[in-house]
């Protein structure tokens, strides 16, 4: 990229390795290689991560005002007005409460399975491990839009194969879609989260049972007191990253807008955001954005310091 | 009651010992099989069948293999529209992920082989990145393409999906646990300047790590669904998801467009899950080191 070759500020006071040991004087050398290494990323981050951001808040902080009905529009500095908008719209709170039922079904009963297949496929049990490895995880290469899209027309009455199912329940109805949708969700990531469990419970050594065995202990006593306080670090990532998911949760929604009606135009918090783009109203819209980023942001914080392990770094 | 053996060998051991907790284990394996591959059966049954059987026969269950028609039909669809989605697929994601992985493990290596001021910033910058939602993004994106008056353009998609903070973190995680010190002073001492260094010899000792990055960056772009919907208008331009997204909302009105959907479907699962099952190693080793270390 051309970026390479420009110098951007913030990459430019690049200073070497402190303890450089036997190539001291090639100082400038590593500054030049640390900025050229650094620099692509830390522009491409700056423009389409922190600017966006930026330019959001500050859009969140203007109204657009007309003199008279027909005058141009005009944008000014406004406060906080569209803050109050956004704290005052009830189908967007009422989203976000969904969205919470949802991630507080949804995600420990993805993750349960995740945890209990994981430590299924590790405990001796199971013949076949590499084949189950991979069939649970095929779902995951199904894009959230496809994997919809397939889910709906299997819900659909008129074209299931389950239709022992869908002729006793509709579950595209006003009741029963979020929990329709979870299952499309869980679907697609059980896998996913499953194999994360899994490859942390494959790097505990072996001896780290050996002991518990010959105290007696059996399969289900060494997993719940052995695996998974050992595996915490790795399901304390799939959880946030899972609550990210949930509250971005936007595709599989979108999607079954046409399978179902009881799926609003602002049924999720991402859905809201993107009618506001079709509108228009842009100042509005990114105090959603913003609200929005501001909530996941501060959940998954939270978790991870609630949790007190360090789950990412 | 014997417990945990770890490796294929080990298990022959515990044999004869457990019938009934295997036999339910085994059990609770073929059901989740089932839950997780009978839908992907039924897109592929549905794929081969013309229009009336699609409806008329066993959703399970092949009638007459209709697959290479239906394929037929669905590329010659209003002038090969699908494949251009395809291709367009092929490069925003392929493309995003290739470019993306390799600045992401250079600043994921910078960042763990140099010391230099501002390096824990930005480091904490980017891994706050990684819990900052895509799709919180994409709307401000959208406001800012709309000032340059580059929305529903390639590069209002491309340029934003490069960036991949977990990547960074990926990097710098796999670079210092497998690009040793002594090996880049060693490469000093023969005179190889810094960046030539990278590529000849940490690169490559990072390749396991970049094979992982580049998949995770593929599937996030390949799944970013939000950006593109909001920033594309043109329909040429779109990838094949929002194409059979777009599609699929239109079945009410045009009824033969329900075949083509389940085909395209289909075809564009393919290619992701055949290199998912190629490189399953690597995902093995990324993901542990993602979540363990």
């Amino acid at each position: 990229m051309t970026q390479v070759a420009t110098h951007p500020p913030q990459a430019e006071p690049a200073v070497p390795v402190e303890r450089a040991g036997p190539a001291r004087r090639g100082r400038h050398r590593y500054a030049r290689a640390v900025a050229v290494f650094v620099a692509p990323f830390a522009i491409l981050f700056l423009l389409f991560y922190v600017v966006p951001i930026g330019y959001a808040v500050v859009q969140s902080l203007y109204v657009v005002q007309r003199t008279g009905t027909y005058g141009p529009a005009q944008e000014v500095f406004g406060g906080l007005a569209q803050y109050r908008l956004v704290f005052s719209d009830g189908p967007f709170w009422a989203s976000v409460g969904r969205m919470l039922a949802f991630g507080a079904v949804q995600v420990p009963i993805m993750l349960g399975i995740a945890l209990a297949l994981a430590l299924l496929l590790d405990s001796g049990l199971v013949t076949g491990r590499r084949f189950f490895r991979l069939a649970f995880f095929v779902p995951y290469a199904v894009p959230g839009v496809v994997a919809a899209i397939m889910w709906g027309f299997l819900y659909s009455p008129n074209l299931s194969p389950l239709k022992p199912i869908t002729s006793a329940v509709d579950l595209l109805s006003a009741d029963t879609v979020l929990w329709s949708i979870a299952n499309v969700v869980t679907w697609v990531y059980v896998g996913y989260n499953m194999l994360i469990i899994y490859s942390a419970l494959m790097s505990i050594p072996t001896e780290m049972y050996e002991a518990a065995r010959l105290d007696g202990a059996g399969r289900l006593r060494i997993a719940w007191s052995i695996k998974i306080p050992l595996v915490m670090p790795a399901i304390v990532l799939t959880t946030v990253f899972s609550i990210i998911g949930t509250l971005q949760l936007l595709s599989e929604p979108q999607v079954f807008r046409s399978f179902s009606s009881a799926v609003s135009s602002t049924y999720t918090p991402n859905m809201t955001v993107f009618s506001m783009s079709a509108i228009p109203n842009f100042n509005l819209a990114a105090a959603f954005s913003v609200v929005l980023a501001l909530t996941t942001f501060v959940l998954s914080f939270a978790f991870l310091k609630a949790t007190q392990r360090k789950g990412i770094q | 009651m014997t417990t945990h053996p770890t490796t294929p060998a080990e298990t022959v051991r515990h044999r004869g010992h457990s019938t009934v907790p295997r036999s339910a284990a085994m059990l609770i394996m073929g059901v989740c099989t089932v839950y997780f591959l009978l839908p992907l059966w039924w897109l592929f049954v549905g794929a081969t069948k013309n229009r009336e059987q699609f409806t008329g026969t066993s959703p399970l269950w092949f009638a007459d293999f209709h697959l290479a028609d239906n394929i037929r039909e669905l590329i010659a669809y209003r002038d090969g529209v699908f494949l251009r989605w395809t291709l367009n697929s092929v490069v925003y994601t392929g493309g995003a992920a290739l470019l993306g992985t390799l600045l992401a493990a250079m600043c994921g290596y910078a960042l763990a082989k140099y010391r230099f001021p501002g390096r824990e910033l930005i480091f904490n910058v980017v891994l706050s990145g990684v819990l900052v939602p895509a799709t919180a993004l994409a709307l401000p994106l959208f406001l800012i393409f709309s000032q340059v008056q580059a929305t529903n353009t390639f590069w209002a998609v491309f340029l934003p999906s490069l960036v991949n903070p977990f990547g960074v973190y990926l990097a710098r995680v796999y670079a210092t646990a497998g690009v040793p010190d002594g090996l880049l002073e060693a490469a000093r001492i023969d005179g190889s300047g810094e960046i030539r260094t990278f590529f000849t010899i940490s690169a490559r000792l990072m390749s396991p790590a970049l094979v992982t990055i580049f998949l995770f960056h593929f599937v996030a772009v390949w799944n970013n669904f939000l950006l593109p919907l909001i920033m594309l208008s043109d329909e040429r331009l779109f990838p094949v998801t929002l194409g059979l997204y777009s599609w699929n909302t239109q079945i009410a009105q045009v009824p033969e467009l329900r075949g083509m959907v389940i085909v395209g479907s289909l075809i564009s699962i393919a290619p992701l899950a055949v290199a998912f099952l190629l490189l399953q190693r690597f995902w093995r080793t990324g993901i542990s080191t993602g979540a363990v270390k």
